[in-house]
């Protein structure tokens, strides 16, 4: 909380209270890892591209790929036609490659890796041993007693820090690595599928993104298989001014099935800073695949200082007959969040997912939706949004919905609902429709409604306070989308909700 | 224990005087039962008395074992063990009733200083009390009054003052809606709390579960005041004359 760092302590306090006051509403995650850095040159031009590369151990035809894409990006412009406003970003002004030194030589084992990296992780409370992790209290009831296995991917900033239970899930041929090692030892995959959902040209982040992006993480899941653990990917943005490009690949061959889970954290720091990700999602026939994101960048101080400018392009190919797809993400950080995860339903039967709930305070911005792009037979599409404002935050959702004239038979239903908390934030919906055959049918309902102060009350008579009562009821509001996560973190959503809203009130 | 000493309150937003002086006092361990004709202030008393929004006290004072109610907010109101069975249960769509009532149980238990109950231990306590209720287990589950019959409201209210043991219970028209048997559950369910260190206030329109919770004192509120005080036969006289007789003799 920066408002306080400015005011002058009273007399008689003593620094205890004031640290105190400090952490209440402040953000968890905002501490850093003081660890020695490796930088690539700031800015970004053919060398940095190459140097990127260079540093993955790449071969010849991704450098080219990135080349291409860096070309293409010079040419374009900035979208302006989100309803976010930011101080213009100055592209030459970051860095665009940062890893521990300690990362230099691959670590071949998560116990090389190093321990104030390790320890990093540990403090995020994010599982870096193969160990399982046991369900919260809540719905402890439906929770297999032994608990259930997560596998982590841990990005920490440029790079991959290592990712767990790999030989576990190799026996079901489960491919789950960071995106630099499949390209070195799985070309083919990679050479087919990256860029396939997502063209290097799609826009202006995903052009950036191609070319310079460092780490992420890819998942392929061969025919038939069932994946037998929850996938996670961890994102930690530490350096300074430095922009985190990660991209994701995922594969789920003719029948199988992934669950996988993104979740991001940075620390605070006056200066915003940019991440821009592209995430691919291919589905093959009778395939289905879940998407979770829980998305908690630093959304900067009370005041609009600093935080995460998150420009995201997401984006599904529901390609095979009868393949599925859901989106489910919990957004409650980040200063600027334009991201709007989309889903091809191209085969037949083919059916998307979205559930969103979007929490903005104080200064944050959020513009995000979905696509809903109907072009098979009998395709089928459900939206549920939840956005929540308080503060003086701005929070859109944008979604479209296009049924193309052979999607014969397809539906799609819309439910868009608004929170609003205080009376200086807002809350914006603008949904496109398109509908080119005349046996399809949309559906589209949108609420927008105030925290019930009877409802608030209620609570208080109870025995809550405030900032409790408000947690509680924008929870519920919630509930139709919390549902949808992996039991693993609807708990964890349920703590960043009402982390995200303290000091909305009163 | 509850000390309500000459207590004007206006509307905060209009200037509308609701309650215009009014004097009462609830030992620990008595029932006291208000009746009133409609509208004459019992509920904006219960209101006011839990800290409740909109309202401006003008004049007079109300204490809880001394401490000044009117200076806290409601969750510290209710942390001293005042608790209010609200006349209108408010419905919280998506929140299930017992995650609703282990938040509240486990709010109290932070400001008196007390462990959380552990989930175990709070699961048995409250299958048991819910039981003596008649509230089944897909009631607990479902979110907070959405969709509960006005009976099943009340008796989820009390519920809540079962599980939240407070000093000082405020039931306001707990028994309307009611069929003879809830009824019977709700003044059970009185009957089990009440001892020698709780003390109730009763606001009701009927003699009928007075029958059942046995009041020590009446009261008659009309137009913002206590107008008339005895015993349980007051509650009699009121079933069989109505109130204009009372009304007559005041003024
Ligand atoms: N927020 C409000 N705005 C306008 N009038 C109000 C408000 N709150 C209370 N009143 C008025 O104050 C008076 C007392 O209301 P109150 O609800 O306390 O009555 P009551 O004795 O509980 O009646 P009942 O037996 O019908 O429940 C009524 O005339 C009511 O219309
Ligand atoms: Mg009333």
């Amino acid at each position: 909380m920066a408002a306080l760092d400015q005011t002058q302590v009273k007399e008689g306090v003593d620094q205890e209270t004031v640290d105190a006051v400090r952490e209440v509403g402040a953000y968890k995650y905002g501490w850093d890892t003081d660890i020695e850095m490796e930088y690539a040159p700031k800015g970004v031009n053919p060398d940095i591209v190459r140097l990127i590369s260079e540093k993955n151990e790449e071969p010849e035809w991704m450098t080219e790929w990135r080349l291409a894409a860096f070309e293409r990006w010079t040419q374009m412009k900035e979208p302006k036609w989100a309803m976010v406003h930011y101080p213009e970003i100055d592209f030459q002004d970051q860095y665009y490659y940062a890893r521990p030194k300690s990362m230099e030589t691959k670590p071949k084992s998560l116990d090389e890796v190093d321990p104030k990296l390790l320890a990093t992780y540990e403090k995020l409370g994010i599982p870096l041993k193969e160990q399982m992790i046991l369900a919260g209290v809540e719905g402890a009831e439906d929770a297999p007693a032994e608990g259930r296995k997560v596998a982590v991917d841990a990005v920490f900033d440029s790079v991959s820090v290592g990712t767990t239970f790999q030989e576990e899930l190799k026996k079901h041929g489960v491919i789950f690595c960071s995106i630099s090692e499949a390209i070195r030892e799985h070309p083919e995959l990679v050479k087919k599928y990256l860029g396939s959902v997502v063209p290097v040209s799609d826009n202006f982040y995903a052009t950036l993104n191609s070319a310079v992006f460092s780490d992420g993480s890819f998942v392929y899941v061969p025919p038939g298989v069932r994946c037998p653990m929850e996938l996670s990917t961890y994102f930690r943005i530490n350096a300074e001014n430095t922009g985190q490009f990660e991209r994701t690949l995922i594969i789920a061959d003719k029948g199988s099935y992934v669950s996988y889970l993104e979740g991001c954290t940075a620390p605070q720091r006056d200066t915003a800073q940019l991440h821009a990700a592209v995430v691919e999602i291919i589905v093959e026939e009778d395939a289905e695949v879940k998407y979770s994101t829980v998305q908690n960048w630093f959304p900067g101080d009370e005041n609009g200082k600093g935080g995460i400018y998150n420009f995201v392009t997401k984006r599904a190919d529901c390609r095979g007959d009868r393949s599925k797809v859901m989106w489910t993400q919990v957004e409650t950080g980040s200063a600027v969040t334009w991201k709007y995860p989309s889903c091809i339903l191209r085969g037949d039967d083919s059916q998307g997912e979205f559930y969103s709930i979007a929490i903005t305070n104080n200064m944050q911005q959020a513009d995000t939706g979905t696509k809903m792009i109907h072009l098979g037979k009998n395709t089928k599409s459900r939206i549920v949004s939840k956005g929540i404002s308080a503060g003086k935050a701005q929070n859109t959702y944008r979604g479209l919905v296009s049924m193309h004239p052979k999607a014969k038979n397809s539906r799609n239903y819309t439910q868009c609902d608004s929170l609003l908390i205080g009376d200086k934030c807002g809350a914006h919906t603008v949904p496109y429709i398109e509908v080119r055959n005349n046996s399809s049918r949309c559906e589209h309902e949108a609420t927008t409604s105030k925290v019930d102060d009877d409802q608030l009350f209620y609570c208080r008579q109870r025995g809550m306070d405030e900032e409790e009562a408000v947690a509680l009821v924008v929870n519920g509001f919630c509930k139709d989308v919390l549902q949808a996560l992996p039991m693993e973190f609807a708990m964890e959503a349920q703590q960043l909700v009402a982390i995200s809203l303290e000091g909305s009130v009163g | 224990m509850l000390e309500i000493k000459n207590l004007h309150v206006k509307l905060e937003e209009e200037d509308k005087q609701i309650l215009k002086g009014v004097d009462l006092t609830v030992e620990a361990g008595k029932v006291h039962a208000i009746m009133g004709p409609n509208g004459s202030g019992k509920s904006t008393l219960s209101y006011v008395l839990s800290g409740r929004d909109g309202y401006e006290v003008t004049e007079g004072s109300a204490t809880l074992d001394g401490e000044d109610l009117l200076e806290l907010e409601p969750e510290e109101r209710a942390a001293l063990g005042l608790f209010l069975a609200f006349q209108y249960p408010v419905e919280i769509p998506g929140v299930g009733n017992m995650t609703f009532l282990r938040t509240a149980v486990n709010a109290q238990r932070k400001v008196r200083g007390e462990e959380e109950l552990s989930a175990a231990d709070f699961l048995k306590l409250v299958r048991a009390k819910a039981k003596t209720l008649k509230i089944d287990a897909d009631m607990l589950k479902r979110p907070v009054n959405v969709g509960f019959s006005g009976g099943e409201k009340k008796r989820n209210e009390i519920l809540q003052m079962a599980m939240l043991e407070p000093k000082m219970c405020i039931l306001d028209e707990t028994d309307s809606g009611l069929d003879v048997d809830a009824m019977k559950l709700v003044a059970d369910g009185v009957n089990a709390l009440r001892d020698e260190g709780r003390g109730f206030l009763v606001i009701t329109h009927y003699q009928r579960l007075l029958d059942h919770i046995k009041p020590d004192v009446v009261h008659i509120m009309a137009n913002g005041r206590i107008v008339k005080t005895g015993g349980p036969e007051l509650a009699l006289e009121v079933e069989h004359n109505g109130y204009a007789d009372i009304l007559a003799e005041v003024n």
